[in-house]
């Protein structure tokens, strides 16, 4: 036995380079940071990442803001009746002649016309399969009964629900929180592997003593140093312009998050473990999100697809975690409430995760 | 510093088929310690799937292959540490600096220099801060270099090193490769250039249709085709043709190849071959166009032994 170094004559550089902690030169560490740093270094990524879901949950949030109850315009055709419309503040009257009246009625310029019937009756004309016709119908026949001298016999009030967490906003930001977990997990598994896998930089890892399953584990780690940040930049955003409401336990919101994220990372991981072109995970990416996008309840709620579809809408990871994440901040849940839903995206999690270990192709 | 593993390289009766393709065909090798050994061979001739199974990326179907005194199959954990490995085509992560890839693979290994030493010692001192996908042709094969040597190896396989590369860097390469040899240490090295194999090469085995069909010392090699110079002529036209046949006749030489308009003669001696050639066309009266001569080469060895140049397809 010999012993043989290589001759090194950067020795005196070495020696300047400070040397570091134990764990910081772990394989685990460093594979984690060089997954990070190429994540960071991808702007695409992090538009998609960070900025869209801002971008869109602005784009709705402006789009579906919660308005004054709109004045819905109408015509009469004399002046009677338009004095008696003129009493109902929700109504905008217009006295037209009935030619232009009814122009105005067919292009959909006033929901409804009014116009004098036979006997001193009144006729409503209008489009009963639209909501603001059957509205303006309501109001304008209440309005000129109460002219008429009609008196109401029971009296009423009323109370508005505006507050935060009922609003659509408040609906929208735990379901782009969802969709921002998964699409953020799987894009960020699938094409990285894929393409380590493609310009066999895979094989060559594979070629050293790194421990395989550090290889995947890295990639679950860098999720969650990101995940903070994605989290933070949604919840964040909805929170500061919009009150969003936060009602149940932030460290309960943490976990749900933390493990939406794995699953969704396992589902990736099965995703990447065999293709060889980016096209072809693509197309699997597309094909596993794109119906969870649709039928998860991320911009309305799942509840309305058939009653028959519900139990397979149910088991699917995303609507499982959106339902979580809104019972959480919307309601305020506990986690023993979110049990169904944990359930499922654990059943995920360690399905995936064991079919990915089983059928991962290492180069 | 871990103490290096002695021992070489053995392989014994490799057999390895893809669907209908034969890769490996029953193969031999030893590869002694401390030697630089070639395998050498066209595209297609099995060298990469040899590799490969000797560096435990490939598995065999029938055959053993034992290295630094281990086996796959019980030692693979242990014998990873010890073996440095370039693979043919393999990018390296665009987005990463050089530094944030050795300091990645030197993570890997129990041993070994510091990222910083293997990076001088590739002389990308430079192109330490440089993000990969930046890099030259050149500077990029130094850089995988730089992830084969990070773990000390005892054992370093280079599948293709200078494939693609310009003259320099390619002598950039052989320096570091050769300074490695210098350190007593083992290569296995697969390439198609003859120079390459000439220089680095302590023995070379050549292959072809997953077998060795010849094994020696580059001097060997080349003495066993019995020639050492080779004569390329050019001569005649359509009106006055030129007779091959007579040319066999000539003294010393072995044989005659025609290839694309040119004659190659395998002679033994130069100085009575080249004389006899032209007298004999002169006696033909055929004007001579063209004349080279070289000294025999591995190329002659591979052309002379699969009728095939090394670099065909």
């Amino acid at each position: 036995m010999s012993e043989v170094i290589i001759p090194d004559p950067r020795a005196a550089e070495a020696a300047r380079t400070p040397p570091r902690a134990d764990w910081a030169e772990h394989p685990l560490m460093r594979l984690t940071q060089v997954r990070f740093l190429e994540f960071i270094r991808e702007p695409e990524a992090l538009f998609w990442v960070f900025i869209f879901p801002i971008l869109l949950a602005a784009g709705l949030g402006i789009a579906f803001r919660n308005r004054p109850a709109d004045v819905l315009k109408v015509a009469a055709v004399t002046p009677q009746l338009t004095q008696s419309l003129r009493q109902e503040k929700l109504l905008d009257v217009a006295e037209l002649p009935a030619a232009a009246a009814d122009a105005a009625l067919r292009n959909g310029k006033v929901a409804l016309l009014a116009v004098p019937g036979p006997n001193g009756s009144v006729v409503y004309r209008y489009d009963d399969t639209n909501p603001e016709g059957r509205t303006a119908r309501i109001l304008a026949d209440r309005a000129i009964q109460r002219a008429a001298g009609r008196v109401d016999p029971v009296a009423s009030s009323n109370q508005f629900m505006r507050e935060p967490g009922s609003r659509y906003i408040d609906f929208l930001i735990p379901g782009l929180l969802g969709m921002n977990l998964m699409g953020s997990a799987i894009w960020g598994m699938g094409f990285a592997i894929v393409d380590a896998r493609r310009k066999n930089l895979m094989k060559r890892l594979v070629a050293t003593p790194m421990p395989r399953h550090y290889y995947l584990l890295s990639f679950l780690l860098s999720r969650l140093v990101l995940l903070v940040v994605e989290v933070g930049v949604v919840l964040g955003f909805g929170t500061i312009v919009f009150g969003v409401p936060l009602r149940g336990s932030p460290l309960d919101l943490v976990l749900l998050c933390v493990l939406g994220s794995l699953s969704f990372s396992a589902l990736g991981l099965l995703i990447a473990s065999r293709a060889r072109t980016i096209e072809a995970a693509s197309g699997l990416m597309n094909s596993v999100m794109m119906p969870m996008w649709i039928v998860s309840g991320v911009f309305f709620s799942a509840q309305r697809f058939p009653d028959i579809v519900q139990p397979v809408i149910k088991a699917l990871p995303l609507t499982a975690a959106i339902d979580a994440l809104r019972m959480n901040m919307l309601q305020g849940a506990s986690l023993a409430q979110v049990t169904p839903q944990m359930g499922v995206l654990a059943g995920w999690l360690v399905v995936c995760f064991g079919l990915a270990l089983k059928l991962f192709r290492w180069r | 510093m871990t103490t290096a593993l002695r021992g070489g390289l053995h392989v014994r009766n490799l057999r390895k088929a893809y669907k209908d393709v034969l890769a490996v065909d029953g193969l031999n090798l030893e590869v002694q310690a401390g030697e630089c050994f070639g395998l050498l061979g066209p595209n297609g001739a099995g060298k990469t799937t040899t590799i490969e199974i000797c560096e435990g990326l490939n598995s065999a179907d029938s055959g053993e292959v034992e290295m630094l005194g281990m086996r796959w199959d019980s030692d693979a954990g242990r014998l990873r540490q010890h073996l440095g490995i370039q693979l043919q085509d393999t990018q390296l992560a665009d987005k990463l600096t050089v530094f944030e890839t050795v300091r990645l693979f030197r993570s890997f290994y129990n041993a070994g220099p510091t990222a910083a030493e293997v990076i001088g010692l590739v002389q990308l001192d430079e192109k330490r801060n440089a993000r990969v996908g930046k890099l030259s042709g050149g500077q990029k094969q130094r850089l995988a270099m730089a992830c084969a040597l990070v773990g000390d190896p005892d054992f370093l396989f280079l599948d293709e090193p200078t494939t693609g590369l310009d003259p320099q860097a390619r002598r950039q390469l052989w320096d570091l490769i050769e300074e490695f040899k210098a350190s007593g240490r083992t290569i296995l090295l697969t390439t198609h250039y003859m120079d390459e194999a000439e220089r680095l090469c302590d023995r070379i085995a050549i292959m072809d249709h997953g077998k060795v069909i010849a094994l020696g010392t580059p001097r060997e090699l080349i003495a066993s085709i019995g020639v050492e110079h080779v004569v390329e002529f050019s001569a005649g036209n359509s009106s006055q043709p030129l007779a091959v046949p007579p040319l066999r006749q000539i003294e010393g030489v072995r044989e005659v190849r025609g290839e694309n308009g040119t004659v190659q003669l395998l002679v033994t001696e130069l100085h009575r071959a080249v004389p006899a050639l032209l007298h004999e066309l002169n006696r033909q009266g055929v004007p001579l166009t063209e004349l080279r001569t070289h000294s025999a080469s591995l190329e002659d060895v591979f052309v002379t032994l699969t009728g095939r140049h090394l670099r065909d397809e």
